[in-house]
């Protein structure tokens, strides 16, 4: 597959009044992976992930089937071997437009929080555009937190501060490796909800082992599973996200996620 | 009651000591009482003094080289990979090496005065700091260098400066910790640089001054100069270690094992 046949993706073809900006172009994402093992163990072989741009695409399996890999690989953490290939839809290469999202919030704890979400400039010698830090703060709803240090906040405001960095450089590919899975339920909801909002139009690769975040996030969920790793069909519920889990719409895809989960648990018994 | 207890420990000490010398009724070049170290040590003040400011300068001279020289060291080694097998052997012979072996030649070739005091100092507080430091910058956590590392992925300079900014606002912060438990170290035997250095030739200091008293049966004396110089020895490690935790406010184990 080439980058000639991304084109049925939305954003490939950007008007050519925001032509150029990446903010605004929401990015489509192909990775073609022909191998990858550990060591003497293969993980998984020839899978194909396309990321739709401007949509949230969750990865959903049990751990050990590779998923962190994959994000790890789209990342740039892991180098590409053989003929394994990442095309985006304006044939650029993603490298530079990506930001990340990791399972603990990854904050600098002598940092306050405004410097935490500026870190990214500092690290490449840039004078930190604090004013947009502020208002990234401001969205996530810790506006009478700026100066705070991460020691003194909630393991959610923490989770909160570490969203408004992975959007403080405003790359239009976000890869989230579960995010929200260290958060009490009623917390992940509601972070669950800022997310959807402020990640709209970006193109994002959410990694989680919990179906229902899956269900109210995902445009487009792929489950994960066997040994070596398969990946399956895509599943696309209808509604807009953030959804909620209790709808009689999602309860089909919810068994059809489970019966493919369990697929896993059937290869190894 | 906590900033009492040191004081409690002490006064009990003196006197046990006072008991002792007073039922053991010892001649006083053997174990004088502390009564009469305390009045030789208002009686000499002056003398001691003065001793007492050569070796506190040898100390913190000492202690300033062997501090900026092991974090100098521990950069170097953690950022150029190669510089490692050079440098570490160093590192260690410094620690493994007697320095009553070397403070000999150190004065034969620099002299009675405090030069070589201060590289007896700087050579006993290097390994340390440098190990210190050096395990601190090796620990920072992969995840964060990995977000480091996507995060410079747009960084418009090269290499050397983005590895420069990452040790600026990550590696090195991440190591303040480490580094200041081995300069807590070093503040704790950086005296034992200076008097080692005195007791091998010196016109002046503490150690020149107990070396003296003792070869003139002035057990009193000797005393005396202990006393100041375990003073100084435990002030300068409650003064870094303050400094460090008002320095590292952020630092998650506030709680020292002195305080």
């Amino acid at each position: 597959m080439t980058s000639s046949n991304l084109s049925h993706l939305p954003g490939s073809n950007p008007s050519p009044e925001n032509y150029g900006d990446q903010a605004t172009v929401p990015l489509g994402v192909e990775l073609v992976l022909v191998k990858l093992s550990f060591g003497e163990t293969l993980i998984l072989e020839n899978l194909e992930l396309i990321l739709p741009a401007g949509q949230i695409t969750c990865l959903l399996g049990p751990s050990g089937v590779g998923k962190t890999s994959i994000l790890k690989i789209l990342a740039g953490f892991i180098p590409l071997t053989g003929n394994s290939r990442i095309t985006c839809s304006d044939s650029l290469p993603l490298h530079s437009r990506v930001s990340y999202m990791d399972q603990s919030d990854l904050l600098l704890p002598w940092a306050s929080v405004v410097e935490n979400v500026a870190i990214g400039a500092r690290l490449r010698g840039e004078r930190p555009d604090l004013m947009r830090a502020r208002e990234i703060l401001c969205d996530v709803g810790l506006k009478d937190w700026l100066s705070a240090r991460p020691d003194i906040l909630s393991g959610g405001m923490r989770q909160r501060v570490a969203l408004a960095r992975t959007l403080m450089d405003d790359c239009p590919v976000v890869l989230m490796d579960e995010p929200f899975s260290a958060l009490d339920a009623l917390t992940k909801l509601r972070l669950q909800d800022m997310a959807a909002k402020l990640l709209h139009g970006k193109t994002v690769l959410l990694i989680t082992h919990d179906p229902i975040e899956a269900l109210r996030l995902g445009h487009v969920i792929h489950v994960l599973s066997g040994s070596p790793t398969r990946i399956s069909n895509a599943i696309r519920p209808d509604e807009a996200i953030p959804r909620d889990p209790a709808s009689d719409s999602l309860k089909s895809h919810y068994s059809d996620i489970m019966e493919k989960l369990s697929q896993t648990e059937a290869d190894i018994t | 009651m906590r900033f009492f207890r040191p004081g409690i420990t002490i006064i009990g000490l003196f006197l046990i000591w006072a008991l002792i010398a007073a039922i053991a009724g010892l001649p006083k070049f053997i174990l004088p009482s502390p009564q009469l170290v305390l009045v030789t040590l208002f009686d000499k003040a002056e003398l001691i003094a003065g001793h007492a400011v050569t070796t506190l300068t040898e100390i913190l001279l000492g202690l300033a080289f062997g501090v900026a020289f092991g974090m100098i060291s521990a950069l170097l080694i953690s950022a150029y990979r190669p510089v490692r097998q050079w440098v570490l052997p160093l590192v260690i012979a410094s620690q493994a090496i007697p320095v009553f072996a070397i403070a000999p030649l150190l004065v034969l070739w620099l002299g009675y005065g405090i030069g070589p005091k201060v590289i007896v100092g700087a050579l006993i507080i290097y390994f340390p700091v440098t190990i210190g430091f050096l395990d601190g910058l090796n620990r920072t956590g992969p995840a964060w260098i990995n977000l480091a590392s996507l995060l410079q992925q747009r960084s418009s300079h090269g290499r050397i400066l983005n590895s420069y900014y990452l040790y600026r606002h990550i590696k090195i912060p991440f190591a303040l910790p480490a580094l200041a438990s081995g300069i807590r170290i070093a503040a704790a035997v950086a005296p034992i640089g200076a008097i080692v250095g005195e007791w091998v030739g010196s016109s002046s200091g503490l150690g020149f001054l107990m070396l003296h008293a003792n070869a003139r049966v002035q057990t009193d004396l000797l005393f005396a100069s202990l006393l100041v110089l375990t003073f100084m020895a435990v002030s300068l490690y409650y003064i870094v270690d303050y400094g460090l935790r008002l320095a590292l406010p952020w630092q998650p184990d506030q709680k020292n094992l002195l305080s």
